[in-house]
């Protein structure tokens, strides 16, 4: 049995590692996607007053913690049994709101986007934020800069820090904003309504008129036909920050949506003794390995699992785009997983365009932003769609407010099954018997990742954009045959 | 002539230190023009074959967040210091070890039977993760999870240290000005050892409330309270780490009405920041009789985690009994 060793991490920041095996004719046997970190936060927490919850799970991950801040801060209105005032709600999603634009800015022009703008096959070194700059000019480069500081200002407005936001507690937030601060943020989110249409159209320009992306996109390479989740609102529109969880089957079929406190009836979570990472899957269809189809529990949640959980969108400039989008990919639900990074363009859409319908909310400034817990703590579990999927977190806490378990199933968690297919995927079709392994063969066996924009900040702080790839390939006496490497 | 070099590295590390760097916008061009970017997977295609290629200290200034988790992560710091003249410890994991090294409270099997046995975890027959398994195809490895998190120091030398979780924004620029400066001749280096980007006093040096006398007779949680805006929280009952906690942030947190929670660390002299928070406490308690006292600090549910949020690692206790068994 021949051996690959894909090394993204180990050997350089000890994050993430692939093993593929080929069978005696050289064609891929199997592979191993290993996640070698454990934190141990479920453990950890246990003895703290819950209403740490929100600034201790923000260092889960530095990339998101807007999201660990969110859905703890709803668990813990669930432990207490509060009901936070509507300003406080429109306090919080509007700063998520915010960081959402942050994110998927980041994602689409530093880390996934490289791969489109400046081809597959560009030269390693030019593919990355400052190729794309100069593929496409400086004045997008300062847009860029612009969107993530104009997000960042409105996290540090609200949440009282740029990185780790505080101010979210049980029951609301610790402060409201101004109305000089909400002119402010409503400036700044019409202008990331104009960025977010601008970065709609620069993927249209660049991606969908070059008839070999398209093909790409569309090929069988990327293609899994897995269930989707993703929260969703009263009219099942995609919603980021409240509401059910969506769930529908590979043919586009829902098969029910779950409140926060049932998703254990909904989700479980395999172990493998080869990592340290769990794998997901539907409850109610199990776990049948790492295949697709509709027997399969395997299930993602991403932009593009959002889409296809929902009917649509809430916004209006947001849901023409959504329209076009399945009109352009033959319908609902679209499975091509390259399609998110253009999902996540129209999530960028949405989120701008909620950053300034909450900003011109009269209750905004309102100084009802808390409620005080009456009732005495008991179990609460919250929910928020993080860029990379939906985050849930559950806690039990004595009659005191002290933990006594914590459950946490976070974002790229959700997709570790289907990323690891995919990489299967991918690997499949490009490594073959006789093909000699190659740069192109690395960088799309990236893509397979990137897609998912996976932030193992949350399992392994790798980042994606940049992952470092070594392969190692051996003959079947174990000798090194070759040695590639990118990004390492 | 040549750029001197700078890397950055994150090890056991959420990725809010890079963020943080990153959020320093325009100064990134500084970097970018004073000094060659050898390494730094967060913001370029970074070679990990020339930094082992490297001569040793070849690298001028390399910045180092993120806790000692594993042994690869202790592998790679020895490998950067090896390689680095300059090597600072930034942000709060890898100066005193950071909300990770809560673990510490905990022993390494619980932390592990408590992931794998979750209520929406499926593991009928106990498994857990393994350093080495045998596939039917091979063998495959991952690393080995040490039983207590350590700071950087506690592996190699460390040159400076950054505080903060993570460090500011403006503090990060003002210490890459620092260093370009000193490359212009036009400054010195601290001496080694230092503390750097952060204040020489404690955050309530900068906290804008208003401090009196006044004694407090029970500690309140924050939910419970709708503080008043202008006066300190500590003598409003919350228990905020301010006096025992390093500025520099200018006091973020209390100005956002939530209590400092000591992500700077301790303060220039201290010799431990929960026992110097504990001895802030006791000045405000107003109580004499040793039972009120003690009815007093029972509104403090959680003391070692609450006096030592980001230090466990670095603090006189470092990590529980249990923990050190392994
Ligand atoms: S110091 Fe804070 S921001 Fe930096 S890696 Fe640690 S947890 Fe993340
Ligand atoms: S104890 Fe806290 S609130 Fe009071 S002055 Fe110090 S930092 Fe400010
Ligand atoms: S107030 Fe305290 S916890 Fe908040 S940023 Fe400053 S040092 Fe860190």
């Amino acid at each position: 049995m021949q051996r690959i060793t894909i090394d993204p991490i180990t050997r350089l920041e000890g994050h993430g590692k692939i093993e593929i095996f080929l069978n005696d004719e050289g064609d891929v046997a199997n592979t191993y996607f290993q996640i070698p970190e454990l934190r141990g936060f479920e453990r950890f927490c246990v003895g703290r007053p819950v209403e740490e919850m929100p600034v201790l799970t923000g260092r889960i991950c530095g990339v998101c913690p807007e999201a660990h801040h969110m859905a703890a801060a709803k668990a813990c209105d669930a432990v207490y049994h509060l009901d936070p005032p509507r300003p406080a709600k429109l306090l919080r999603e509007l700063l998520y709101s915010a960081f959402y634009v942050t994110d998927h800015t980041t994602h689409f022009y530093a880390l996934g986007g490289p791969d489109f703008v400046m081809g597959p096959d560009a030269p390693v070194a030019e593919r990355n934020i400052l190729g794309v700059i100069h593929k496409v000019g400086l004045e997008i480069g300062g847009k860029v800069i612009q969107a993530r500081r104009a997000g960042h200002t409105v996290i540090e407005m609200i949440g009282g820090r740029k990185v780790h936001p505080c101010t979210s507690i049980p029951g609301g937030l610790s402060k409201g904003i101004t109305e000089e601060q909400r002119v402010e943020i409503e400036k700044l989110g019409r202008w990331a309504i104009e960025f977010a249409q601008f970065s709609l159209k620069l993927f249209g320009d660049i991606v969908l008129s070059n008839k070999a992306y398209v093909d790409l996109v569309l090929g069988d390479a990327y293609m899994h036909r897995t269930y989707s989740i993703g929260t969703v609102d009263a009219n099942n529109k995609v919603n980021f920050y409240d509401g059910l969880v969506s769930v529908v089957d590979p043919e586009g079929k829902r098969i029910g949506k779950y409140a926060p406190h049932e998703y254990p009836d909904w989700i479980a979570e395999r172990v493998e003794p080869w990592t340290y990472l769990k794998f997901p899957y539907l409850k109610k269809i199990g776990w049948n390995g790492f295949t697709d189809g509709v027997e399969s529990g395997v299930y993602s949640a991403t932009p593009l699992s959002r889409l296809n959980a929902a009917d649509g969108m809430a916004t209006p400039l947001a849901q023409a785009e959504y329209d076009k989008f399945y009109n352009a990919l033959g319908g609902k639900p679209v499975h091509q997983r390259l399609a998110t990074h253009w999902a996540r363009l129209i999530e960028l859409l949405y989120a701008a365009e909620r950053w300034v319908e909450l900003a011109t909310d009269p209750e905004i400034t309102s100084d009802n932003f808390r409620a005080i817990p009456t009732e005495t703590p008991t179990e609460g579990v919250g929910i928020v769609e993080a860029p990379r999927g939906t985050l849930t977190h559950h806690y039990w806490t004595d009659e005191r407010g002290i933990l006594t378990k914590v459950n946490l199933i976070v974002g790229t968690t959700n997709n570790y099954a289907p990323i690891s297919m995919s990489i299967k995927k991918a690997a499949a079709s490009f490594i073959k018997k006789g093909t000699i392994v190659s740069e192109g063969m690395l960088n799309r066996v990236e893509m397979a990742f990137r897609a998912y924009d996976p932030c193992f900040g949350c399992a392994t702080h790798s980042f994606p954009g940049q992952m470092p790839l070594q392969v190692t390939v051996r003959d079947a006496r174990g000798e090194v045959v070759e040695v590639l490497k990118q990004h390492c | 002539m040549s750029k001197p070099k700078f890397a950055m590295y994150w090890s056991a590390s959420c990725g809010g230190c890079e963020i943080a760097v990153l959020n320093t916008h325009e100064k990134i061009l500084d970097v970018d023009a004073n000094f060659d970017v050898v390494f730094w997977p967060v913001a370029m295609d970074a070679k990990y074959k020339d930094v082992q290629a490297m001569e040793d200290k070849s690298i001028l200034l390399t910045l180092f967040n993120g806790a000692i988790r594993n042994d690869e992560n202790e592998h790679i710091a020895r490998l950067l210091r090896r390689k680095s003249q300059l090597l600072v410890a930034f942000g709060a994991c890898a100066t005193e070890g950071g909300i990770p090294a809560l673990a510490n409270l905990s022993d390494k099997q619980s932390i592990f039977d408590t992931a794998f046995n979750t209520i929406s975890t499926e593991n009928p027959n106990h498994i857990l993760p393994q350093t080495r398994w045998t596939m039917p195809e091979g063998e495959i490895t991952i690393p080995e999870m040490y039983p207590v998190v350590k700071t950087l120091e506690q592996v190699v030398p460390v040159d400076y240290y950054m505080p903060g979780c993570p460090p500011e924004s403006h503090q990060i620029a003002a210490v890459i000005d620092l260093v370009i400066q000193v490359l212009q001749g036009k400054a010195e280096l601290p001496p080694k050892g230092a503390v750097i980007g952060a204040g020489a006093s404690t955050v309530c040096e900068e906290c804008q409330r208003a401090r009196n006398e006044k004694k407090i007779t029970q500690f309140v949680r924050i939910q419970d309270i709708k503080p008043d805006p202008t006066l300190c929280l500590l003598e409003q009952g919350v228990l905020c780490n301010g006096p025992a906690t390093r500025g520099g942030c200018g006091a973020a947190c209390p100005t956002a009405s939530m209590p400092c929670v000591g992500c700077y660390g301790a303060t220039d002299g201290a010799m431990d920041q929960g026992a110097r928070l504990l001895s802030a406490v006791a000045s405000v308690i107003d109580a004499r009789d040793p039972k009120q006292v003690e009815q007093i600090l029972d509104g403090i549910p959680d003391p070692a985690g609450m006096f030592y949020r980001f230090g466990m690692s670095g603090s006189l206790l470092r990590a529980s009994k249990d923990a050190w068994k392994g």
